[in-house]
């Protein structure tokens, strides 16, 4: 008796919570909707067959519990209604299977207008390239990588002197228009994660992955790792911030290119060979004295 | 062969001329109408299996052969494995809840607790449990043998087994400490510097798995030849309890799935002390681009998911029999579409091999995959759910006994659906692309790997204590104990679904302020206190075995009335050799209850025909 009611509070508690939680999704700001729908989906198909279940077993707990002598029924099989049942779960996860397929098909198939952005992860941070005037992003390799060249731009490849470099955690997406993002690491897998847009990926050493989403709400976000890369993963980090198309274009043009860098880095080079040639000279004429 | 068999000690291997006079003995009477005739079982073949006698003390209970002692040896190392794995879950708790508190818990330990956590529960305690723990102490009483056939191989299989115990807890003292690597392990991070104890650490985990799947193998050949050669007569295939079905399954998953673990820690144990880079591209650490190159960390992943999903079934299989069995025991009742449920568990078993990658559909691997992967794993879903419709139609009409054993079935029931629909969410690919390495996700495997096969140990410990003991345990403490675990993991679990769908990522040290975090920071603190009163109360159990070894009530030779061979043995608990001088002889299922007609309410496995001529059972 007791033991049928307090199962049967547990279901309630369940759909209870389900329904009063304050703890649910972040509103979403990219188009992944159709994933947020399937789950609602999920939670109606699935969470019927669960209070189902429970309530069929809570209604036997009642209805059987032991009592001397009771007419129990001796019955091993039933093929019909062991039919029934099959066919009706099959259909059940049928429809369920069905969007989440289609919503995939979405989700590996990038518009060809979407904006490409490198992401690129390292132990423990995040920094961004954009493609330049060209619309198309430089090759990159991870043994070009040192402190001239961040992003191991290939030096010879003429896509990669307009990029756009952001040396950061933190970038800036215009509202409304599809970004592919285009993961790589140097060193461990990592994961460029907003939980607002929902969609996510690994960023896997030696190869390139991707994804894409639209963020269509303005705002800004926090960009958390989600794929486990040591100790400092929890503290892995980064910001997106969705603007209008003027305020973005206003962002991208503050921006550096990877020429930009270059010729920075040549008059830096100039002026330390300066330095260094005048140090050597003032240690000649430093020997020279003691002589 | 049978010349070896002659002079040696205890059971006497029965002569040639035995087997014969037993036969002539079954046929007698056959003509003179139907009666003698159904009682009839064929000759036996082989002669019995003659047992090793331990001679001394240390050969009884330490480097004992006797399939019974080593299912304790095994429980009990296991169980301590267990309790060290619980603790961690403590500290980790507290450092979630209320971050700070501890000042000892810096991320690198965090990470090096998570790590052994998942792995010493996943494998060194439930994995050795059921298999090692239920398999040994029970195959052989199941299919009326004496013993495991390789006495001796079983004996090295518990102590291979006890080996890698020592191995792994030996990482918690050496410079670096244990790994931190997450249990997964995945490499290029596993052994590279950033991730605590990539140094000794990793390497000790890396040979305890190792020793582990090694002594796993020969444990496993002995379940599986167990069941196939030498069950008693009578004992078809599809008379085995389910108990019997699900371990055998599970075994022989474990011998397909281990492999791969094994040569996945060979190949990065080789990465690691050699300089291979069988899963090591390209990396540039600090500036400086280490000597590895064309590696690829994705194979790594196939590898160890091709053992990992299995894994979950190895862990799930035996839980399913034996809380099958468990329900049709106490509800009186035959478990409900047996052969259903046989060709479920196989079934399951053989999928279970098709869908590992679907723990990788953000991995970065071709995303095409997860067309098929999220479609064989949906698949799976139907004979899943066939079996939890046959649990509860065994409950239909039937003549349930509330005890404590069946309050842990009805909570293996509610967790299980509850994480197995949970499943389907993180199944079904685009769903799990926003769920994925979130809470979410610990919050599922967790209820449906974690909780609902630990409510079968518990509703198993109090099903067969009497058996191991001779004694019955407290049902008072015992229902304590089934409320308070109960309730308390539950609402561990269930809320902890929420912070998934927040978008908290796991492995997580600490959460700072995120925006939309804060919000959750009172469910953490509600989370953490309810895992530690979960843990306490544990206690319950271990206060009502000292109190029940002390004081408790005898128990009857079957006090649960059951049908299956293991109650049905010479002595309680059953001595070395199982069956006093004869093996029983099989005429039906385990499954008789209520069979109408017939005078009590159940039918042992060994009631002849001819005994139960007036009722109206079912062929069998
Ligand atoms: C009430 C008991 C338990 C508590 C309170 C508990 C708590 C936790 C916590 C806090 C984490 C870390 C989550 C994170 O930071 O991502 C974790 C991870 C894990 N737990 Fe448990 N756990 C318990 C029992 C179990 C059991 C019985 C299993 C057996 C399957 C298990 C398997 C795992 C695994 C596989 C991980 C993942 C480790 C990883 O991310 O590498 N836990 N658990
Ligand atoms: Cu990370
Ligand atoms: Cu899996």
């Amino acid at each position: 008796m007791h033991v049928g009611i307090i199962f049967f509070l547990i279901i309630l508690g369940s759909v209870l919570f389900h329904i009063f939680t304050p703890w649910y999704w972040t509103d979403i700001a990219s188009n992944w909707q159709g994933m947020d729908d399937t789950i609602t989906l999920t939670f109606w198909i699935g969470g019927g067959v669960f209070v189902a279940v429970c309530l069929f077993m809570i209604y036997c707990l009642f209805k059987f519990s032991y009592k001397e002598g009771r007419k129990v029924e001796y019955k091993p099989e039933d093929k019909k209604l062991e039919k029934i049942l099959t066919w009706a779960t099959t259909l059940g996860i049928a429809a369920l299977l069905a969007p989440g397929l289609i919503i995939w098909n979405q989700y590996v198939n990038v518009p060809k207008n979407a904006l490409e952005v490198d992401v690129m992860a390292w132990q423990w941070g995040w920094q961004y390239r954009l493609p330049g005037e060209d619309g198309k992003l430089g090759t990159t390799k991870v043994t070009n990588i040192n402190d001239e060249n961040p992003f191991g731009i290939n030096v010879d490849d003429p896509f990669g002197r307009d990029d756009i470099l952001v040396q950061s955690d933190y970038i800036n997406l215009e509202n409304n228009k599809p970004v592919k993002i285009l993961l790589r690491s140097v060193d461990v897998l990592h994961n460029w994660y907003v939980p607002q847009f929902r969609s996510k990926m690994d960023a896997v050493p030696g190869i390139v992955t991707f994804y894409w989403f639209e963020p269509n709400k303005i705002g800004e976000y926090e960009v958390l790792c989600a794929e486990y890369c040591g100790v400092g993963h929890y503290a892995m980090r980064g910001g997106v911030e969705v603007q209008s198309t003027k305020d973005y274009n206003v962002w991208l043009s503050e921006q550096e290119t990877f020429q930009d860098l270059i010729a920075k880095n040549e008059t830096l080079e100039f002026e330390d060979n300066k330095l260094a040639k005048n140090n050597n000279i003032n240690l000649k004429q430093d020997i020279y004295k003691e002589e | 062969m049978s010349d070896e068999h002659e002079n040696k000690s205890g059971y006497q291997a029965q002569s040639s001329e035995t087997i014969h006079a037993q036969s002539s003995e079954a046929i007698t009477g056959s003509g003179s109408g139907i009666a003698p005739d159904m009682d009839y079982v064929r000759p036996a073949e082989l002669p019995e299996q003659d047992l090793y006698h331990p001679h001394s003390f240390i050969e009884k209970w330490v480097f004992c052969q006797d399939a019974k002692v080593i299912g304790v040896q095994y429980f009990l190392t296991a169980v301590f494995t267990g309790i060290v794995g619980l603790i961690l879950s403590w500290l980790m708790r507290l450092q979630l809840g209320f971050p700070g508190l501890a000042g000892f818990i810096t991320a690198e330990h965090y990470y090096q607790f998570v790590t052994m956590h998942g792995m010493i529960m996943v494998v060194y305690f439930l994995t050795a449990l059921f298999l090692g723990g239920f398999g040994n102490y029970l195959i052989p009483l199941m299919v009326g043998a004496r013993d495991m056939v390789f006495p001796y191989v079983n004996m090295l299989s518990f102590w291979m087994f006890f080996v890698a115990v020592v191995v792994l807890m030996a990482s918690f003292f050496v410079p670096g400490g244990p790994t931190g690597a997450g249990w997964t392990l995945y490499p290029p991070q596993t052994i590279l510097e950033g991730t605590p104890g990539h140094g000794w650490g990793i390497l000790l985990m890396l040979i305890s798995l190792s020793l582990f799947v090694i002594g796993f193998t020969m444990g496993g050949l002995n379940y599986m030849i167990t069941i196939l050669q030498a069950r008693t007569r009578g004992m078809t295939l599809m008379r085995m309890p389910l108990t019997v079905w699900g371990i055998f399954t599970a075994t022989v998953l474990a011998m397909l799935a281990f492999p791969a673990l094994l040569v996945s820690s060979i190949m990065m144990t080789l990465d690691k002390l050699l300089g291979t880079s069988f899963f090591m591209p390209t990396i540039l650490k600090a500036g400086e681009v280490l000597e590895y190159g064309g590696g690829s960390p994705i194979l790594f992943q196939h590898l160890f998911w091709f053992f990992g999903h299995p894994e979950v079934y190895i862990v799930a299989l035996p839980a399913f029999g034996i809380v099958s069995d468990l329900i049709s025991v106490h509800a009186r009742k035959n478990i409900f579409g047996y052969r259903m449920m046989v060709w479920a568990i196989v079934g399951i078993g053989a999928l279970s091999f098709f869908v590992w990658a679907h723990h990788m559909y953000v991995s970065g691997m071709n995303p095409w995959f997860g067309f098929f992967f999220a479609s064989t794993t949906l698949i799976i879903a139907v004979p899943t759910a066939m079996k939890v419709y046959n649990w509860i139609l065994t409950l239909w009409r039937g003549n349930i006994r509330i005890n404590t054993v069946m309050l842990w079935c009805l909570g293996f029931i509610v967790t299980f659906v509850n994480g197995g629909i949970t499943g389907i969410f993180l199944g079904n690919v685009s769903v799990d692309v926003p769920l994925s390495d979130t809470y979410f996700v610990v919050a599922h495997f967790h209820m449906v790997m974690g909780i609902a096969p630990l409510m079968v140990i518990m509703g198993a410990i109090y099903h067969w204590f009497p058996l191991v003991a001779g004694k019955m345990l407290n049902e008072k403490l015992g229902k304590w104990h089934f409320w308070i675990t109960f309730l308390g993991a539950y609402s561990i679990y269930f809320p902890m679904h929420y912070l998934g769908f927040i978008g908290v990522p796991r492995r997580y040290y600490e959460m700072y302020d995120s925006p939309y975090m804060t919000s959750g920071v009172g469910l953490n603190e509600f989370i953490s206190t309810a895992a530690f009163i979960v843990g306490a109360a544990q206690l319950f159990l271990v206060f009502n075995i000292i109190k029940t070894m002390k004081t408790g009530k005898k128990a009857e030779q079957n006090p649960w009335k059951a049908n299956s061979l293991e109650w049905y043995t010479s002595t309680v608990p059953p001595e070395h050799g199982n069956f006093g001088d004869r093996l029983p002889v099989v005429h039906r299922w385990p499954y008789d209850y209520n069979v109408p007609g017939a005078e009590q309410d159940y039918l042992p496995q060994t009631a002849a025909p001819s005994e139960v001529a007036h009722t109206e059972v079912e062929k069998t």
